[in-house]
C-alpha cells in the first residue's frame, strides 16, 4: 500500500469525496473479508480433517477376533504371527484391556466388566508405505484364526476422507466466489464514480490530464477504501474464529473449525488481497469507462 | 502552430463551419469575431481537439490532429492555455488548486513564489483560499487566466474572457493578454466586444477575423 506514490495522492485529490460508493465499497469489502475468513477457516479444518482421516486410512488396520474364552488367548496369538510374518506390516500388537475399556467407555461408561461380557480382543497394525495384501491377508487368517476379522477402515473412512476433501474444495470455491463477487461490486461502484464525476474528468481533460492520471485517482480510493474495509472484516472475523469452543475430542469437526498455528496467518492475506482485486478491478473498470467518455 | 486547411465542421446533419483556411502563426495575435451563434467557440474547439473537423485538415503543432492518440492529444493540451468561456473549475478545489492543475495533471511542481507572483499578476492574491463558486464573474475569468498560462504555454485561447465582466475588468484582462502575447505567446481570442477589439489594436497588430455564413474572413480594416 505505501507503494502508492504521492502522485497518486495528488491524482486522488483531483476528484471530489463521493457519498454512497464510499462507504458501500467499504462496507462491502468488511463483508465479504468476513465471509471469507469463515471460508478460509473451513477450507482449512476440512483440509486438516481430510488429511487425517487420509492418512489413517492407509496406515492403520486392525483385526477383530470373537472367540470363545478358552481359544481367544490362541488364536490372538495365531493372528499375531500370521501379521509378524506378513510383508508389507510394518507391526502389530494386540490392544490391551485397559485399551479395550478406553474404546468403549464412551458407549458404556467407565466401569466396564470386560470379563463378563464376549468383546472381542483387538490388534493394532501399522503398514509399511509399500503396503500389504488385503486379500491374501484374509484368506491367511481365515485359515489360521477363524474368528479374526481385518477390518482396514476402508468402508467408513473412505466416505469421510471424501467428504472432507469436498468440503476443503467448497471452502476454496467459496473463497473464489467471494473474490469475484468483490471484483464485481467493486467494479460497478468504480464505474458509477467514473460517471459521476464526468465533468471532472473533462476538465482533467481540458488541461492535458491523460487517462493514466485520471484512471490513477480513482484505482487509489477504490483500492484503499477494499483494504481498509476488508481489514475491519477480517479483524472481525478473526475474533469470530478465535471465540469458538477449542477443538476437543467430544466436539469433533465443529469445534475444531479454526486456524492452527501459522494456519492464524492466513487471514492477514485477506486485505492485501482484496486491495489487489480492487485495484485491478477498478483499473480495467477506470480505462473501459474513459474510452467511453471520450 | 495551428493551420486550418479547407476544415468543415457539421454536427446533427447541419454544417456549421466549412471552408477554413487559417493559419495562426507563433507570436500572433488574433481576435475572432462574429455574430452568437456564428460558430466562434466551435472554432476554437478545433484548435484544443475538443472537436474534430468533418472535413479537411487541422494541424496542430505540425501534427494532423486525426492521427493523434488521446494521450497525444493530452500533451498537446500542455502547450496551450485554454481560458473557458464558463471557465471550467473543479468547484470542490480551492483557487490556487485550480490554477496549478495544469501542472498537477503533468507531475510538475511550482514554488509557492512563483504561484503568488502569477497570483498577483491576475490580482488574486488575497484569494487564493477560496472555492470557485465564492468568485465574482470577473475573479474567475481571471483565475482562468492564470490557470491557462500557468504551464508557459505556447497558444493561449480565450473563448469569451470578457462575456461577464464590466468594461474595466475587460481592459484588465485584455492588457494581460497583450502583456503574454509581447512575451512572444500566440494569443486568439474569440470576442463580439468590438470595442474590446478596436482598444487592442491601438496596443498590439492584432488581426481580426469574422465568422460569416460559416467562414472565416478577415475582417474589414475598420475595426
Amino acid at each position: 500500500m505505501n507503494g502508492l506514490r504521492r502522485s497518486e495522492r495528488s491524482a486522488d485529490r483531483v476528484v471530489p469525496p463521493t457519498g454512497p460508493t464510499a462507504w458501500l465499497t467499504g462496507f462491502t469489502a468488511a463483508a465479504m473479508a468476513f465471509l471469507a475468513v469463515f471460508a478460509l477457516a473451513l477450507s482449512l479444518a476440512s483440509g486438516r480433517l481430510a488429511d487425517r482421516w487420509s492418512g489413517a486410512l492407509s496406515q492403520t488396520a486392525t483385526v477383530r477376533i470373537s472367540a470363545p474364552a478358552d481359544q481367544m488367548q490362541a488364536q490372538v496369538a495365531a493372528v499375531l504371527d500370521v501379521l509378524t510374518t506378513t510383508p508389507g506390516i510394518a507391526s502389530a500388537r494386540a490392544l490391551t484391556e485397559e485399551e479395550t475399556r478406553a474404546l468403549l467407555e464412551p458407549w458404556f461408561g467407565p466401569d466396564l466388566p470386560l470379563d463378563a461380557l464376549p468383546v472381542p480382543r483387538l490388534v493394532e497394525l501399522v503398514e509399511t508405505p509399500a503396503g500389504y495384501d488385503g486379500e491374501g491377508l484374509r484368506q491367511r487368517l481365515a485359515a489360521e484364526a477363524p474368528g479374526a476379522v481385518l477390518d482396514d477402515h476402508t468402508r467408513w473412512r473412505r466416505p469421510l476422507a471424501v467428504a472432507a476433501e469436498r468440503l476443503r474444495l467448497l471452502g476454496a470455491l467459496s473463497l473464489g466466489l467471494i473474490g469475484a463477487s468483490l471484483a464485481t461490486m467493486v467494479t460497478l461502484s468504480a464505474s458509477a464514480a467514473l460517471a459521476a464525476n464526468a465533468q471532472v474528468i473533462r476538465v482533467l481533460r481540458l488541461v492535458g490530464a491523460q487517462d493514466a492520471f485520471i484512471a490513477r485517482a480513482f484505482v487509489r480510493r477504490f483500492t484503499l477504501r477494499t483494504f481498509w474495509g476488508a481489514s475491519a472484516g477480517a479483524l472481525a472475523g478473526l475474533i469470530g474464529v478465535a471465540l469458538l469452543p477449542s477443538a476437543d475430542a467430544a466436539g469433533g469437526f465443529l469445534t475444531g473449525l479454526g486456524f492452527q498455528g501459522a494456519g492464524w496467518l492466513w487471514p492477514f492475506a485477506l486485505p492485501p488481497v482484496a486491495g489487489l482485486v480492487a485495484f485491478v478491478a477498478t483499473r480495467i473498470a477506470a480505462f473501459a469507462k474513459l474510452r467511453e467518455l471520450t | 502552430m495551428i493551420v486550418f486547411d479547407n476544415v468543415a465542421y457539421s454536427y446533427g446533419g447541419g454544417e456549421l463551419l466549412s471552408e477554413v483556411n487559417l493559419r495562426l502563426a507563433a507570436g500572433s495575435f488574433h481576435f475572432l469575431t462574429g455574430p452568437s451563434g456564428a460558430g466562434k467557440s466551435t472554432l476554437l474547439k478545433l484548435c484544443y481537439a475538443e472537436l474534430l473537423p468533418t472535413a479537411g485538415r487541422l494541424t496542430l503543432f505540425d501534427r494532423e490532429v486525426r492521427s493523434l492518440s488521446r494521450d497525444e492529444v493530452a500533451r498537446m493540451r500542455r502547450r496551450m492555455g485554454v481560458v473557458h468561456q464558463d471557465c471550467q473549475f473543479l468547484d470542490h478545489l480551492p483557487l490556487t488548486a485550480n490554477v496549478m492543475l495544469p501542472l498537477t495533471v503533468s507531475g510538475r511542481e511550482t514554488t509557492p513564489k512563483d504561484l503568488g507572483d502569477l497570483l498577483t499578476w491576475v490580482g488574486l492574491d488575497k484569494l487564493g483560499d477560496q472555492l470557485p463558486p465564492q468568485l465574482s464573474g470577473g475573479e474567475r475569468q481571471r483565475a482562468a487566466l492564470a490557470r491557462a498560462v500557468i504551464m508557459s504555454p505556447d497558444v493561449i485561447l480565450a473563448d469569451e474572457p470578457t462575456g461577464n465582466v464590466d468594461w474595466e475588468m475587460s481592459l484588465r484582462l485584455l492588457t494581460l493578454l497583450v502583456e503574454l502575447n509581447k512575451m512572444g505567446k500566440t494569443v486568439l481570442v474569440a470576442t463580439h466586444d468590438l470595442n474590446l477589439i478596436r482598444t487592442a489594436k491601438a496596443q498590439v497588430p492584432a488581426r481580426v477575423l469574422r465568422i460569416a455564413n460559416r467562414r472565416v474572413q478577415l475582417a474589414g480594416a475598420d475595426l
